[in-house]
């Protein structure tokens, strides 16, 4: 069971990942649960889910897209981004996207191959909380957060690249 | 140059912790070593053949004699006594023990100095042209522009793991000196009809396996839509560049199987959700970046003083080193001097503890205390008095420096190659020796006029075999080494890709074959036309029956 933080302390998980290839009998059997729902199963199933789950969230592995979430967005707590392996990038994007782009102010969640020297950046893309890897020390991964003080261009954490808050 | 701030310098410092805290947490083994391979790439450190190799990023080849003499501090307590000038502007040293690496950091942080993404899937060392600031034919320097996107591409938390590698190189002058065209951005800058500064962007060009000339993504954006453009660039690359295979993981890929037209309509899209905010440049940091390159304390100078025109008359080998090696100055009085680190049985680009504190007492003499490294890993003294090129000539022949090959032939670009690389197939060092060796009578050379050759030990095309005048590549045959040589290459404005002769040389053979190649051009040339316009206009037939016909 992934541990959870957010950047500051460990924090309970409230949501139940729910797999891709996941069926109505798994439904049944998580009935009552706060759901993180694969994006497909999402986008076919909704009405269904709902019925079934106290609450809906969607997860995104990296190579999906938020075409078909972006109308959506204002009715989801939490989306979560899957890292399949920590060194793809893709989902930094994504979460840049959901945060600046669109104004997503839900939890963005990272999920996955989530590891203390990645946390840093994925905080300054928009990421809120980390389900870690199992072999990750938590104490030590609220540490990576203090790793930078400041940044150069603009990030979630801070939208004002240094350039304009130079004096 | 550029000096860091408060803000510069602490973000310096926070990495040299970080990568301590990194190392020691591999070193006891609390890091694997997928997992601490790109945490050490994107801090310069290669594990190779012998040692590790580290890389220290100098910003658009810009060093102060204060680095210089820091960088000669590292040569002899953590080196061999030498390190290596690279195409990216930048230097290398090839035996730092991993466990000594952050102290090394933190050595160079004094000096404003570090191994910052010079390596890994992120954005690299900007590069630019080595004449910037100087050049007579320079639209704007390029420099604070480099910086700008220094500071932009710098612990971008979006693009630390981008599908591959990223190089942005930018070019303000007419003539282009820094390969632009084969770099996965290239930054042109330009001015409208109404004489505002702006950039032309180029995307999808590169080296290595495919070679491919840069394409038009913007063909004019206002120069505070700089950073604005290339994120938007980077978020497309990194949302949809190639993951499957590292070979196809490059921009020039996606560019290519995505079509230029629909490539730039995702940039497009993604420009307009940038355009605009924070990320815009102001004219306030613009001045700021600039205020940083104003031009040093020139004094008033006549041009081609007695004194040196006496010296040239007098000297024949000052004549011919400054024939060779000094490039026109905007300011009058001034000149640009290129010290080659190409001279005979050394390897190219490679540079001593010595030469490192020789470059230092030199930049301090005679050019303001500055030196830029060359993307050919020759170094510039960009600044000296036309009154001074004999005295400073005579010096750089006491320290061995005097090496007068400037643009010839023997001024080979090379990479490390299969005596340091883990990557290469073949040698690469020896075969530029060999060359040399060949090619050493200076008449001959002066003769032979302007022909760059560049020669890389494999398809990853570091030392940039395509764009060579002549091109040589190392390829392993079942085991043998073997080189396939190419002509009509081109770095420049008109950038191009060069052709294969034909089935590949054994290394002994290399010599005799450059040297047909050069027979061929010194019967075939019209009045003053160099080697890459006699390949142009009669094709690469000639000298492929020269080449071939000899081996039969």
């Amino acid at each position: 069971m992934a541990i959870l933080i957010n950047t500051t302390e460990k924090i309970p998980d409230h949501w139940t990942l729910i797999q891709s290839a996941s069926g109505p009998d798994v439904f049944s059997a998580l009935r009552g649960r706060n759901a993180l729902l694969p994006l497909e199963l999402f986008l076919s199933d909704e009405e269904e889910a709902a019925a079934q789950f106290s609450a809906i969230g969607v997860w995104l592995d990296s190579h999906q897209n938020l075409d078909k979430l972006e109308d959506r967005l204002s009715s989801l707590p939490i989306i979560a981004l899957n890292f399949p392996v920590f060194s793809d990038g893709r989902a930094y994007s994504l979460a840049r996207r959901l945060r600046r782009d669109l104004g997503y102010t839900g939890e963005i969640r990272a999920i996955g191959d989530v590891l203390r020297d990645q946390l840093c950046f994925l905080e300054r893309c928009g990421f809120d909380s980390f389900a870690l890897r199992s072999d990750q020390d938590p104490d030590d991964c609220l540490e990576a957060f203090k790793d930078f003080s400041t940044s150069y261009t603009a990030t979630a954490v801070n939208d004002t690249p240094l350039f304009r808050r130079r004096g | 140059m550029y000096r860091y701030d408060g803000y510069d310098a602490t973000m310096l410092e926070e990495r040299v912790a970080q990568f301590r805290d990194q190392t020691n947490r591999y070193l006891e083994g609390k890091l694997s070593d997928a997992e601490f391979l790109p945490l050490r790439l994107q801090n310069g450190l290669y594990v190779q053949r012998l040692a590790p190799m580290l890389r220290i990023a100098v910003p658009y080849g810009m060093l102060s004699s204060r680095q210089l003499r820091k960088l000669a501090f590292i040569s002899s307590h953590y080196d061999k006594g030498y390190g290596h000038f690279t195409t990216r502007q930048n230097i290398q040293f090839n035996w730092p023990a991993l466990e000594n690496v952050p102290e090394l950091l933190a050595h160079l942080a004094e000096v404003e100095m570090h191994a910052i993404q010079t390596s890994g899937n992120c954005i690299r060392n900007t590069t630019t042209d080595q004449f910037a600031g100087v050049a007579i034919d320079e639209i704007e320097d390029s420099r604070p522009y480099c910086e700008i996107i220094r500071q932009w591409s710098t612990f971008h938390p979006e693009f630390a793991y981008l599908p591959r590698k990223f190089k942005i190189a930018v070019c303000g002058t007419q003539e282009d000196h820094a390969a632009t065209q084969v770099h996965d951005i290239g930054v042109y800058l330009r001015k409208n009809d109404n004489g505002e500064t702006g950039f032309q962007i180029l995307a999808g060009g590169g080296l290595g396996r495919t070679p491919v000339i840069g394409q038009v993504v913007f063909d004019f954006i206002h120069r505070h839509d700089l950073l604005t453009a290339l994120e938007a660039i980077l978020r497309v690359y990194n949302r949809e560049g190639r993951r499957d295979n590292k070979y196809k993981a490059r921009i020039k890929i996606l560019v290519r199987e995505t079509g230029l037209d629909a490539f730039c309509e995702k940039v497009q899209h993604e420009w307009e959700q940038l355009r605009g905010g924070s990320l815009t440049l102001t004219d306030a940091e613009i001045e700021r970046c600039k205020s940083y390159f104003q031009a040093p304390a020139y004094k008033p100078l006549e041009a081609s003083p007695e004194s040196l025109r006496t010296a040239l008359a007098k000297d024949v080998l000052f004549a011919s080193w400054y024939s060779n090696n000094v490039t026109a100055h905007k300011r009058s009085g001034y000149a640009a001097v290129a010290i080659s680190f190409k001279k005979t049985g050394y390897a190219p680009g490679d540079v001593t503890e010595e030469q490192l504190n020789a470059l230092a007492d030199l930049a301090d003499r005679f050019s303001f205390g500055e030196v830029r490294v060359t993307h050919a890993q020759n170094v510039i003294l960009a600044d000296v008095e036309e009154s001074e090129l004999y005295k400073l000539y005579q010096q750089l022949a006491a320290d061995s420096l005097e090496t007068a090959n400037l643009n010839k032939l023997n001024d080979i670009i090379c990479c490390p190659g299969g005596d340091f690389c883990a990557l290469a197939n073949a040698k690469s060092i020896p075969i530029a020796e060999s060359i040399q060796r060949q090619f050493d009578d200076r008449e001959l050379l002066a003769d032979i006029g302007e022909v760059s050759l560049n020669i890389s030990g494999c398809m990853n095309a570091c030392g940039h075999h395509h764009v060579g005048n002549i091109g040589v590549l190392g390829v392993d045959k079942k085991g043998e080494e073997f080189y396939q040589v190419s002509i009509g290459g081109s770095s420049k404005r008109e950038a191009k890709l060069g052709r294969i002769l034909g089935p590949s040389f054994a290394q002994s053979e290399i010599p005799a074959v450059v040297a047909d190649l050069i027979t061929v051009y010194r019967e075939q040339r019209l009045d003053h036309e160099k080697f890459i316009d006699t390949v142009d206009r009669i094709g690469v037939e000639p000298f492929k029956k020269r080449v071939y016909e000899k081996e039969q």
